[in-house]
């Protein structure tokens, strides 16, 4: 217990309320979260547990209502280059090029031009997309867009990625090759990842552990470590004992509900 | 002999013509020049017909129009006030079509970009412009002519109003039209506040200033006549003028083709730039 540091992130008690045409909509309720640095945490859960709004806040694009986020102990306050987000629909720059869209945080940041080239050559390698380095972002695939909005992130020195569905409009075999490649760079620079998704098994396969979250009022339900080793094989028994049992937590909320 | 380039560089999205086959290239990229003639020559086969066949008197043919330009361009064939002439007239009328449009570019970008991105500026100025915008540009003529006198000036200002209008509303669609996303992409890279400003509002929005832009300064081109009908002596709208006063039809005619040819070819242009600047852009190709 001789912490030096504080946790990357804490959730504390965080409530996000919003009016939507009117009606209060409690999308978020008393919602607390710790997590270390080097991490790999999916959030999930059906749409409207609050998910993308937890990591909205996180990300610093909305504010609690009540509670802090904090991050090394700070508030969050607004966006800030330490925390990525990769965006589900990518949200690429169009006008810039794949190389330019990489280049575009440490231009922000004003590094010197050498290092700026060679970090954006570095990352265009690491997601493989060395021939595409000139093309624009509607002269690629999904898949590819999605690699171009990673190293963009990640070219930024972003100690903290946070991950919106990012996969969910991709067909199933770009998919399964984006989730090992995310895996791979994960690994290899020590990130700590925060990873919205609806796919149990995505989950599963990804996370080291599973936030479950279900709505009405949005709330965390469970917090769960996954302890399978790496690669995790969805067909075993224990992927799916892990499964069966994140499946329940999924569905506790049926509780009837007068509308 | 075929220009095609072995480039090692697999990024270039152009398939390179077959090579060894040039003619049939040719053919090919002759193809869309051909079909757009289509229709001006069946116009240029009735127009000779029914003036060789004296359908009008009035229209003079098309083989007296053809000598007329001549004259018109060069002289000396029938050596009278206008004869070779064209080139004064074109220069002054592209003066004040380019400069027009240049004011009123000058003009609408940074309005267009105030009220777009200004809620206050939006809500003081955007109804008077919505007001205003309805009025046609002749109807502005005898005021013009009160306010900046017979000429030059007058026709200046007529054709910056016709170009003012289009540049104005698309720039402010364009800036108030972002992506949200965007914004949230920037400000998570450390692109924060002002600094948005020329990394994402303004090159997000060049699509439509672009084609603001485009239409201003086709509209500077149609009102070029009306702005020289404020009694100004050089110019393709004062050649018109003339040519109606003195009943002389193939110079109204020779004064039409010349304003056709001059805002289509300043058109091209314009979109040749357009293109470039906006390759980028998947729905963005005229």
């Amino acid at each position: 217990m001789a912490d030096a540091s504080p946790p990357i992130l804490q959730i504390k008690d965080v409530c996000k309320d919003f009016v939507l045409q009117g009606q209060p909509i409690h999308a978020l309720s008393n919602a607390s979260l710790t997590i270390h640095k080097g991490e790999f945490v999916c959030l999930i859960g059906a749409s409207g547990c609050g998910k993308s709004t937890l990591l909205r806040i996180v990300a610093g694009f909305e504010t609690p209502t009540s509670g802090e986020a904090l991050m090394w102990g700070m508030p969050i306050m607004e966006p800030d280059p330490r925390r990525g987000m990769v965006f589900q629909d990518y949200a690429l720059f169009p006008w810039l090029t794949v190389r330019d869209n990489i280049a575009f945080g440490p231009r922000a940041a004003r590094r010197p031009k050498a290092e700026i080239r060679d970090t954006c050559e570095r990352f265009i390698d690491m997601v493989g997309l060395r021939r595409f380095a000139d093309a624009y972002p509607h002269q690629l695939s999904g898949g590819m867009r999605q690699r171009v909005a990673i190293a963009r992130v990640l070219a930024n020195d972003a100690e903290v990625v946070l991950m919106d569905e990012p996969f969910g409009a991709l067909d199933a075999m770009t998919r399964e090759r984006l989730q090992e490649e995310l895996l791979d760079i994960w690994r290899r620079t020590k990130l700590t990842v925060i990873f919205v998704t609806h796919s149990i098994e995505e989950a599963i396969y990804l996370g080291g552990r599973i936030v479950v979250m279900t709505p009405g009022p949005g709330r965390i339900e469970s917090d769960n470590e996954v302890t399978l080793p790496r690669p995790r094989d969805v067909s075993s028994p224990e992927f799916n004992d892990v499964r069966r049992m994140l499946s329940a937590r999924l569905h506790s909320h049926h509780a009837p509900k007068v509308a | 002999m075929s220009v095609t380039k072995a480039s090692p560089d697999e990024t270039s999205p152009a398939a390179t013509p077959a090579a060894g086959a040039p003619l049939q290239w040719l053919a090919r990229a002759m193809k869309p020049m051909a079909l757009a003639l289509v229709v001006p020559l069946l116009l240029l086969a009735f127009w000779h017909i029914a003036t060789t066949n004296r359908w009008t008197r009035l229209i003079p043919t098309p083989a007296d129009t053809a000598e007329y330009m001549v004259d018109f361009a060069v002289g000396g064939i029938y050596d009278d006030a206008f004869s070779g002439t064209l080139l004064t007239h074109l220069l002054a009328s592209m003066s004040r079509v380019y400069g027009g449009f240049a004011l009123a570019a000058l003009v609408a970008l940074p309005l267009g970009i105030l009220i777009g991105r200004v809620a206050t500026a939006r809500m003081v100025l955007d109804p008077f412009f919505q007001l205003m915008r309805p009025i046609p540009v002749t109807a502005w003529l005898p005021l013009s002519m009160i306010l900046f006198g017979l000429g030059a000036r007058s026709a200046f200002a007529l054709v910056f109003l016709g170009a003012f209008y289009p540049i104005l509303l698309n720039t402010i669609f364009g800036v108030k039209n972002v992506d949200g996303k965007l914004f949230e992409a920037a400000s998570m890279l450390g692109c924060r506040g002002k600094a948005q400003f020329y990394r994402v509002v303004l090159p997000a929005a060049l699509p439509s200033i672009f084609t603001g832009l485009r239409l201003g300064l086709g509209l500077a081109w149609f009102v070029i006549v009306v702005g020289e009908m404020t009694g100004v002596p050089q110019g393709l709208g004062a050649v018109i003028m003339d040519g109606r006063t003195l009943s002389r039809t193939e110079l109204v005619i020779c004064g039409m083709i010349v304003i056709g040819v001059a805002g289509f070819i300043s058109d091209r242009i314009i979109l040749a730039i357009g293109n470039y600047l906006l390759r980028w852009s998947p729905n963005h190709h005229g």
